[in-house]
């Protein structure tokens, strides 16, 4: 027992660094796994307090460019809005009472970050907002994320470009769907995998997200095909996918809740 | 003693400000980023209680962590260095540095340099090769860590330039 004691004092230096080195080395293999619970995430009070503020001084850096962004958006969705054929009755004006099954909330990006391989957003809305985890995070060009952790004013989210994020997603025109991961190598570049080799497949062709996950509703853009080739066995295509969003610049950002994924989930359970 | 470590209370704060604030935005290149933070180790009082300089290395790059959601990889290589410093320190100034402490204000300009870079290179190396955590990614590992170690290298030896207080 004395010679442990000994041994302890004398190394105590030694062990310190491994216990600490080792603790380190714990936390980062559970953040290189998905969704797996862990201490270190910048959704506190905090380190959210410090980018709030922060954020609140460079967002007018950029009011311009997401000015334009915004009225863009707005600009889409009125010729939509004009332009569409059916008369809607106006006694349903109050959108509220209609069932529907996607609840969109809005929310400022107040961290982004694209340069790492496993990019995590920090958002201004948290469990105060309803926000929970696996909701789908979108922009008014395409996806963006998905909701990792919360706290009550503050939100994590997985963005796309990050190498544990695996999206369904599918070609718009031929429906052929696969899943959408990145490699870490160009922020603007995402890779499709699994589409099957006998789809009609040619660059330029739009991706969209397939519906298929019940975190995002079906058909949200996502970007252009770039270029695309067989892989190893021959029998599914890997695609490289041009995003619709400038991941290195964006403010306003959209949440989705799927009010039934409850039910979905049950369902797809009990079986 | 307590102007000590008041000094480096400030320093810890501010670097981590710098760090979370500018230096993990500046993106140059798309990626290479510079990791300021590490100053705080590698100016930290040579005469020291070697237990709390490993501790307090260890917060310093979990408080990184926290701001950048990253598990542990920047504690574990700012604990890492903070463990191997002395012998860098023999390696760069000699055994002289065992006898009186170092003034890193007063020491020659080369070993500074020398000190600085292979303190740099070993957090570069450990930190990438954690973050992408892939041996078939190597290249990716000494890519990054090549660029980034050159900027860090590059700031770092500015700033001590900068705030020194020659006598």
């Amino acid at each position: 027992m004395q010679q442990i004691i000994n041994f302890i004092i004398r190394n105590k230096t030694f062990l310190l660094f491994l216990l600490l080195f080792s603790i380190s080395i714990l936390f980062t293999i559970q953040s290189h796994s998905y969704h797996r619970s862990k201490f270190i995430n910048s959704a506190n009070f905090l380190t959210g307090g410090v980018y709030n503020t922060a954020n609140n001084l460079s967002q007018y850096f950029n009011l311009k460019s997401q000015n334009k962004i915004l009225s863009e958006e707005n600009n889409r969705l009125k010729s939509l809005l004009f332009n569409s054929n059916n008369t809607t009755d106006s006694t349903f004006v109050d959108s509220t009472s209609f069932n529907k099954q996607y609840k969109f909330t809005s929310a400022n990006i107040i961290r982004n970050s694209y340069a790492g391989t496993d990019n995590i957003l920090l958002i201004n809305k948290g469990i105060k907002d309803s926000i929970k985890e696996d909701f789908g995070v979108i922009t008014s060009k395409g996806i963006l994320g998905i909701i990792n952790k919360t706290s009550t004013n503050y939100a994590t989210v997985i963005s796309i470009l990050n190498t544990t994020s695996n999206i369904s997603a599918k070609l718009k025109k031929t429906d052929h769907f696969g899943s959408l991961k990145w490699d870490a190598k160009n922020p603007n570049i995402t890779q499709l995998t699994d589409i099957p080799k006998v789809a009609n497949i040619k660059v330029g062709d739009t991706v969209v997200t397939s519906g298929l996950s019940s975190i995002f509703p079906k058909g949200i853009n996502i970007g252009i095909v770039e270029n695309f080739e067989l892989d190893q066995a021959e029998n599914y295509y890997e695609v490289n996918v041009k995003l619709f969003n400038d991941m290195t610049n964006i403010e306003h950002v959209y949440i989705i809740e799927n009010i039934d994924i409850e039910e979905i989930t049950n369902l797809l359970n009990s079986n | 003693m307590n102007s000590v470590i008041s000094l480096n209370g400030i320093r810890f704060l501010v670097l981590v400000l710098v760090q979370v604030l500018i230096c993990n935005h500046i993106n140059f290149m798309g990626y290479i980023n510079p990791y300021l933070y590490i100053l705080f180790i590698i100016l930290y009082p040579t005469k020291n209680n070697r237990s709390l300089f490993i501790f307090l290395s260890f917060l310093l790059g979990l408080t990184i962590d926290l701001f950048s959601d990253s598990g542990g990889i920047h504690a574990a290589a700012s604990v890492f260095i903070a463990y191997a410093r002395p012998l860098i320190l023999r390696s760069s100034f000699g055994v002289q540095y065992e006898n009186y402490a170092i003034k890193f204000d007063n020491v020659e300009f080369g070993s500074k340099i020398s000190y600085i870079t292979f303190l740099t290179i070993m957090h570069h190396i450990i930190f990438f090769s954690l973050e992408i955590f892939s041996a078939s990614k190597i290249i990716l590992v000494l890519q990054k860590t090549l660029f980034s170690s050159i900027f860090t290298i590059l700031l770092s030896i500015l700033i001590t330039i900068i705030f020194s207080r020659k006598t």
